[in-house]
């Protein structure tokens, strides 16, 4: 057996392990966290109260104008200065969870716009409240729209949880890093690692086909207007 | 039964209706009838609600409410007023993400907290009634569009309304299937259902209204009969907008 697929083969299982114990749960936790996040900022810019509209309207701008890396520096090596002391996989979940939180925002809060007038008037009209409108009318038509961006969003995240290795959280890039410290491979482990990364999106990507079918199977939101 | 009393609707400095009011009778048929821009919608949607007069009375009932120029209205009595009306839109507004019994169930299960079962027997028998029981289960997509103004009678149906108000229900129809959606009203008129209308469907309006309203430049310029208003307007704007009315239809347009 070659050397190399000797190498990629040794160091599978500790990078599969570092993927399945660091990387998936950052993912999965910022992405939850983050979404409920963007949901309410983005329920605030639409219907908030006005004095609250500029504090998130700031949020926003602050996230989106600054570097995913610098946020988590800030975090971890930072608020230590201000006597706030994270571990090292809390700081990343924070910093994820704020980076999803307003990049969902945006989404959110295009697409729950995007519904017609006239469903909001129709779910009006049967007596339904603000609130029943929304869950049972409103927010089932937005989040089919959702779907592609939303998932952009997550894919992009999978990816972006290398940057915690940065901070020392030992993700499955920093796993590879460790590796390449000791076989003096960077070439194949850093392939390997990517290789995995690759994976897990399209793993993503094949999730979303099937989640658009499954939430597009009542047709197309024209036909149904025309 | 229902009573608007001068009502008044501004949007900005824009009047869009002034001092209207309008007596309906318990199972009778009204249609607000005049050229767009007259006012006719605006004044069908103020009496669910979903305009809010700048002044004026509401009263469907026993129940009213009134309004005044920057007074608030609480939303729960908004609510109660809007829960004895049912709508009809133009554009049908089903929800496209349930089935056509779905649609049905919909304002029972979620507003009337009906379980499932009862509200499903239910919604099948307003299915049953606009003809539509073999599409309990179609998406709204896969619908007609008479077929959807159909469902949207059911829905609007399905609480028992006072009244049923229908926004234009066949001018987003051809001919045709705005046939089927005037038989269906025609057959809840005869039964007695109270119902408000606007419309420029002649056909509509001269076949099933009993009341017409005429409305133009957010003003009543004549009320009276279906047959006196169609037959013999006294009002020079009436017998204009009727002339037109009748020109239209032999031509064939909408």
């Amino acid at each position: 057996m070659p050397h190399w697929l000797q190498l990629m083969i040794d160091s599978l299982g500790p990078l599969l392990w570092a993927a399945l114990i660091f990387t998936a749960p950052l993912t999965l936790l910022s992405f939850v966290l983050g979404l409920s996040l963007g949901l309410v900022v983005a329920l605030i810019r639409l219907f908030g109260p006005a004095p609250l509209v500029p504090v998130v309207r700031f949020y926003v701008w602050i996230i989106r104008g600054t570097p995913l890396l610098v946020q988590l520096f800030l975090i971890f090596y930072g608020l230590p200065s201000a006597g706030i002391v994270l571990d090292a996989f809390p700081a990343a979940l924070i910093g994820f969870t704020l980076n999803i939180g307003a990049y969902t925002s945006e989404i959110i809060r295009a697409v729950i716009g995007s519904i017609p007038k006239g469903q909001w008037e129709a779910a009006y009209s049967i007596g339904m409240t603000w609130q029943q409108a929304m869950r049972r009318t409103i927010l089932p038509q937005a989040a089919r729209v959702a779907v592609p961006p939303l998932s952009n969003t997550f894919i992009s995240l999978v990816k972006d949880t290398s940057l915690a290795a940065a901070i020392t959280v030992p993700e499955l890039f920093q796993a590879s890093q460790r590796i390449v410290a000791t076989s003096y491979e960077p070439l194949i482990l850093y392939i390997e690692a990517a290789l995995i990364y690759l994976a897990m999106s399209s793993v993503l990507s094949h999730l979303q086909g099937r989640l658009e079918l499954r939430l597009g199977r009542y047709g197309g939101y024209l036909e149904a207007h025309k | 039964m229902i009573g608007l009393e001068n009502i008044e609707k501004r949007f900005g400095d824009n009047v869009v209706l002034k001092n209207v009011s309008v007596e309906i009778d318990e199972g009778s048929v009204t249609a607000l009838v005049g050229p767009s821009g007259g006012g006719k919608s605006t004044l069908l949607r103020c009496i669910n609600l979903l305009e809010i007069p700048t002044s004026g009375t509401v009263r469907i009932g026993s129940d009213a409410l009134t309004f005044h120029p920057g007074g608030k209205v609480a939303t729960s009595a908004i609510q109660k007023l809007r829960r004895q009306t049912g709508m009809v839109f133009q554009n049908f507004q089903l929800f496209p993400h349930r089935t056509a019994v779905e649609n049905v169930m919909e304002g029972l299960v979620t507003v009337l907290k009906w379980p499932a079962e009862r509200a499903r027997e239910r919604a099948m028998e307003l299915l049953d009634k606009v003809g539509l029981a073999h599409k309990a289960d179609a998406w709204p997509a896969t619908l007609s569009g008479g077929q959807q103004q159909r469902v949207a009678i059911a829905r609007a149906l399905a609480p028992s309304p006072k009244v049923l108000l229908c926004d234009e229900p066949t001018s987003a129809l051809d001919p045709e299937l705005a046939e089927e959606v005037v038989e269906v009203l025609s057959q809840l008129a005869r039964e007695g259902t109270t119902m408000v209308m606007a419309t420029h469907d002649l056909r509509l309006a001269s076949t099933i209204a009993r009341q017409v309203v005429f409305l133009d430049a957010g003003g009543v310029v004549e009320t009276g009969t279906a047959r006196e208003v169609f037959t013999n307007p006294q009002r020079e704007r009436t017998k204009r907008f009727i002339a037109t009315l009748r020109q239209e239809a032999k031509g064939g347009h909408a």
